[in-house]
């Protein structure tokens, strides 16, 4: 600990990195199989998308040994600036930005290399967020507190959601877990919930109407019960009066702001329409993929679906086909249990922390990761929106992999000097 | 400070409860659902059908009738083509530049990334010239495809065409046909489909999700090999085929010939004719079209389907029936003073008396008038009713307004009229045998096909019965040895009346009415005809068989408008008969060339008037292009007028004849 080249790798929290690995070479081996391209049959060809890939892993791990080279304080100190100059880049990439697929995400960098700062934004906001809430005064449960939190969070989703990339978006709605570990009331999360559901019985049902009858039935009878108690009567009373006004605000939304193609969606995961050739075509030939897997999948390179490219945007947003259709339901479910393994490794690590910096940046990775692989993954068995975000560590794509993968070795980073003094 | 620090385990708890939701739903469509396996197994595979070729049909010589040729298809796919010389390829597919890019247009919007025809059917030479150019031009390639030719252009109504599957067959097959098969529509083509169809082969074929074909699955373990169909070998005799279309060219009407000692069917025209490789390839539609227009109906099977009043060839029938009922016999004579008791029907000049073969050889209509009556009254004159239903039971056995159950779909029954009909037209009771005097000489409301004209000759020509007749002798290499058409179907006359009304039907030819279609060194027996009818002139009408012992043919000709039966259809039938039973014709040819050169079409303004009748009242088919597939068969313009002039037989003539009692 006095000698930090011991240090270094000492402390290095080694099965996270494992898992890591596991998941890029896990990645690589399915983006082989969904970009497989007979004319280049070596894997290393630039001209594939897993030759590239080979490429990115490279400078992913080369980045992950670089932080763990630099000293945390630097980090902590940069956070910030790091923020400031990601705030910078969401608003330029609105004036200079590429548009790729209807979103104004991307900043081309020359030499065919392009940055999409919203995945640096991710980063940068888990990074004030920790600075801030690390400071001696703040107490979430506080009003004051808390609008500040809110606004480091809400201030990158605002730029973002200009671009516009709704994906990328609500990704930082999972650091509400972030703040619910910090002090944050729980109403927050079971309002989050109900809120979640009311959307969803909204959009299912005709006349919203009977989603607000049962609602108020329910909050009479337990105003009822509880008549003695005054604080649950106001606290179900004003619930009710925030669930209705919801409900209006939720069918405002979907009529009158979301683009036809969100709404179609949205209308297609929640089974109001099926338009298996148009909108809906990805996803139900993402869960054939999937569904034909069986047990045991199809076998390496033996899936048609994935041979026979049916599924579009297959070796990125959909990559978790490939696994399902050829390594089937056993592969599947190990890559989940992977990523539950690591989120729950994080959320070990954040808790062995002795300064609350640290705690918090943890629980945003491992909130961030956690969302990815639930809205990624959810999608592609058609029980989320398809919503265009990639499976972290496992999509194609050198952004996307270079930013989780900053994202979780400055973590492991911080984590190796857990120890030692805490310079914020 | 960590007074929150439970909440990691709410936390975790989150994490976990979700993954798990997903695991269940995977465990849902990956383990539980096994739709998912299917649908991408339909995803990829391609059942690709191999289409059988077609069975040839030959005639009973082995000559080829109708065969399947290559042509070929170029196809494109607008993805692939790289830039190349436009005004070559123009020039190598005799298209025009215009052409070129409307076509590739065409292509592009159907899909950029699949194949679309091109160019169709082109012939083997075009392609011969353009084969080794193509390669040139990435992205267009050749398919071969089959389709049916006719080598000799001939026997189109009797073989048939064929045409895509309609809605109506694909229902009803239960899944044998599919949308843009083939099937036989009409003639052989139809009635033989099972045999000449093949068995279809599937070749399952790997296909990635633009459709493109990625090589066969599992190498070709679950593949099937399509079956050529039957060759079927047909009765019909080219020779003679061929030359009675050539002796009915610009005339309307029919010949069949039948084998009496088989009931196969010799030549069967259908005039006016068509050429069958029109209704094949790139002009079908139009030609189909057109040919629904012509006035004179080309695709009417005219030997099944148009009806005539036999006339004076019905008279053997007559006498058979009275020698049979005992009412006559050969000797017994009449005398002819140039009508009947002075009024109808007449003669064309007075026979004098005459004995039964003398009463044939001439054709009197006073002598058959006398037997008709004979036959009518034998119950006395007021039992008319019931006499005439008897008379038809027997008429009836020679298949007279009967279906014969030929091989060919849509045939057509022909009218014998009933005792109801009378009692409906003259009032119950209220007629006698001069009422219906008609039916004598085969006039009135009596109308046949020239097939059931044909098979009356045959039963003639074997004294008593005929076989059904039928096209087909073969199937691949098994004879055909279906019952019904080696059973005798007897018509209820005995063997020995016929010798006389035979020896009435030589006279007809050594001296009789056709006595100018003697034909050098045979014994032919027929009976000419000459059927009147209220628009133009009469039919031209023969019926015969040859040679007289042991007879190797009997045929029937009808030519509409050609007036006397010797002056055209006699004269056919008997250069078909010399032709058939010594290869050759012998006697002079400017004769030969006066018969085939003549031109009897009628004036077409009167069958263009019943086109606008039939167009006003559906013109929505006629507006259809490929209007051929839904031409209903049923008798044409020309027929159906014939049909209501009997109508008008009915109104007139009686009350004609009433008046004369």
């Amino acid at each position: 600990m006095n000698n930090p080249q011991r240090s270094l790798f000492f402390n290095v929290d080694w099965i996270a990195v494992i898992i890591y690995l596991c998941l890029c070479t896990i990645g690589w081996f399915n983006i082989h199989s969904a970009a497989f391209d007979p004319r280049y049959p070596s894997a290393f060809d630039m001209h594939t998308d897993y030759g590239k890939q080979l490429v990115f892993i490279i400078v992913a791990v080369s980045l992950a040994i670089i932080i763990l080279l630099l000293e945390s304080r630097f980090i902590v100190a940069l956070a910030p600036a790091i923020y400031a100059i990601t705030t910078l880049l969401l608003m330029a990439v609105l004036v200079v930005g590429r548009n790729v697929g209807g979103n104004q995400a991307w900043i081309s960098l020359g030499g065919g290399f392009r940055l999409q700062p919203s995945e640096l934004a991710k980063f940068s906001t888990c990074l004030l967020l920790a600075r801030y809430l690390n400071g001696t005064n703040v107490k979430i449960t506080e009003l004051k507190s808390f609008l500040i939190a809110a606004g480091i969070i809400l201030f990158p989703m605002a730029l973002i959601m200009l671009q516009p990339d709704a994906g990328s978006t609500l990704v930082f709605s999972a650091l509400i877990l972030v703040l619910y570990r910090e002090g944050l009331s729980p109403y927050f999360l079971i309002l989050e919930g109900l809120f979640i559901t009311l959307f969803v019985l909204t959009l299912k049902v005709d006349n919203h109407l009977y989603v607000i009858g049962p609602l108020v039935a329910i909050a009479l009878i337990v105003m009822l019960l509880f008549k003695r108690n005054k604080k649950v009567v106001s606290t179900v009373f004003l619930g009710l009066c925030m669930c209705i006004a919801f409900i209006f605000c939720v069918n405002f939304l979907y009529n009158h702001i979301l683009k036809p193609h969100q709404k179609a969606r949205i209308d297609i995961v929640l089974g109001i329409t099926t338009d298996l050739r148009g909108r809906g075509y990805n996803v139900n030939q993402s869960k054939i993929a999937i569904g034909s897997g069986k047990l045991w999948g199809q076998g390496y390179m033996h899936g048609t679906q994935t041979t026979y490219k049916f599924v579009p945007e297959q070796s990125t947003d959909f990559i978790f086909c490939t696994v399902g259709e050829e390594w089937g339901f056993a592969g599947a479910v190990t890559v989940l249990g992977l990523y539950l393994f690591l989120v729950l490794r994080i959320i070990r690590i954040a808790e062995r922390q002795r300064s609350t910096f640290t705690r918090v940046y943890a629980y945003g990775v491992a909130s961030v990761i956690f969302f990815h692989v639930v809205i990624n993954v959810g999608m592609t068995i058609g029980i989320v929106p398809s919503i265009g975000i990639p499976l972290p560590f496992i999509s194609y794509g050198g952004s996307s992999l270079v930013s989780f993968t900053l994202l979780l070795f400055v973590l492991i980073k911080l984590d190796s000097n857990r120890m030692g003094i805490i310079y914020a | 400070m960590n007074s929150f620090f439970v909440r990691r385990y709410i936390i975790a708890g989150i994490f976990t409860t979700i993954i798990l939701l997903l695991v269940a739903k995977l465990f849902y469509i990956q383990i539980i659902d096994d739709h998912y396996r299917l649908y991408a197994t339909k995803n990829v595979l391609r059942p690709i059908k191999q289409y059988p070729a077609r069975g040839p049909i030959l005639d009973r010589n082995g000559k080829i009738l109708v065969q399947n040729e290559a042509f070929y298809d170029i196809m494109v796919t607008p993805k692939e083509v790289k830039p190349f010389d436009t005004l070559e390829f123009c020039k190598l597919l005799g298209i025009t530049k215009d052409e070129f890019d409307d076509r590739f247009q065409k292509a592009i919007k159907y899909s950029p990334s699949l194949p679309s025809i091109f160019e169709k059917q082109l012939s083997a030479e075009t392609f011969a010239s353009l084969q080794e150019r193509l390669s040139e031009f990435t992205g267009f390639f050749p398919t071969t495809r089959y389709l049916r030719t006719y080598p000799d252009s001939t026997a189109a109504q009797f073989l048939g065409y064929i045409g895509e599957v309609t809605d109506r067959d694909i229902k009803r097959s239960n899944g044998r046909y599919q949308p843009g098969d083939y099937i036989g529509v009409s003639g052989v083509e139809k009635a033989y489909e099972d045999v000449l169809r093949g068995q279809v082969g599937v070749k399952y074929t790997v296909v990635n999700s633009h459709g493109k074909m990625m090589g066969s699955y599992e190498n070709g373990a679950f593949d099937t090999v399509a079956s050529p169909g039957e060759r079927l070998k047909s009765s019909l005799d080219l020779r003679i085929q061929k030359l009675g279309e050539e002796l009915m060219k610009g005339k309307v009407g029919s010949i069949v010939a039948i084998e009496p000692s088989t009931g196969e069917i010799l030549a069967f025209v259908s005039s006016p004719t068509y050429d069958p490789n029109l209704l094949v390839g790139r002009e079908r539609g139009n030609n189909a079209a057109r040919m629904y227009k012509d006035p004179y109906s080309p695709l009417l099977i005219r030997p099944i389907q148009a009806y005539y009043p036999p006339g004076s060839s019905f008279k053997p029938l007559n006498a058979l029936i009275a020698l049979q009922e005992g009412l006559i016999t050969p000797q017994t004579s009449y005398y002819c003073t140039g009508a009947y008791k002075g009024g109808l029907p007449r003669c064309d000049e007075p026979h004098g008396q005459s004995d039964l073969a003398r009463a044939i050889a001439v054709s009197c209509n006073t002598y058959f008038a006398s037997v008709f009556e004979k036959l009518m009254n034998v119950n006395g004159a007021r039992n008319i009713d019931t006499t005439f239903v008897d008379w038809r039971k027997k008429v009836s056995r020679f298949s007279v307004g009967q279906r014969l159950g030929i091989d060919l779909p849509n045939e057509g029954k022909g009218f014998m009229p009933t005792a109801a009909l009378y009692n409906k037209t003259f009032g119950v009771g209220h007629w006698r045998s001069n009422s219906i005097l008609s039916l004598a000489i085969g006039q009135g409301e009596l109308e046949i096909t020239p097939l059931q004209m044909a098979n009356i000759e045959c039963t003639i020509a074997n004294h008593g019965f005929y076989y059904t007749p039928h096209l087909i002798k073969a199937i691949g290499d098994t004879k055909i040895t279906k019952a019904e058409y080696t059973q005798r179907n007897y018509v209820g006359i005995d063997g020995q009346y016929f010798e006389p009304v035979i020896n009435g039907m030589q006279q007809v030819v050594e001296s009789g009415t056709a006595r100018s279609s003697q034909i050098p060194g045979i014994i032919m027996c027929g009976k000419t005809g000459t059927a009147q009818n209220p628009h133009g002139k009469n039919h031209s009408i023969f019926v015969a068989f040859a040679p007289r012992d042991n007879p190797k043919i009997a045929i029937a000709v009808v030519v509409e408008n050609g007036g006397q039966g010797a002056w055209y259809a006699a004269p056919i039938a008997s250069y078909i008969v010399e032709k058939y039973l010594t290869d050759t014709i012998k006697r002079p040819m400017d004769e030969f060339n006066r018969i085939k050169n003549a031109n009897l079409m009628p004036d077409p303004t009167f069958y263009y008037s019943q086109i606008k009748k039939e167009a006003a009242r559906d013109s929505i088919r006629k507006a259809k292009a490929d209007s051929l597939r839904k031409l209903p068969a049923k008798k044409s313009v020309s027929t159906k007028s014939k049909k209501n002039n009997t109508l008008a037989y009915l109104t007139t003539e009686p009350g004609r004849r009433r008046n004369n009692e």
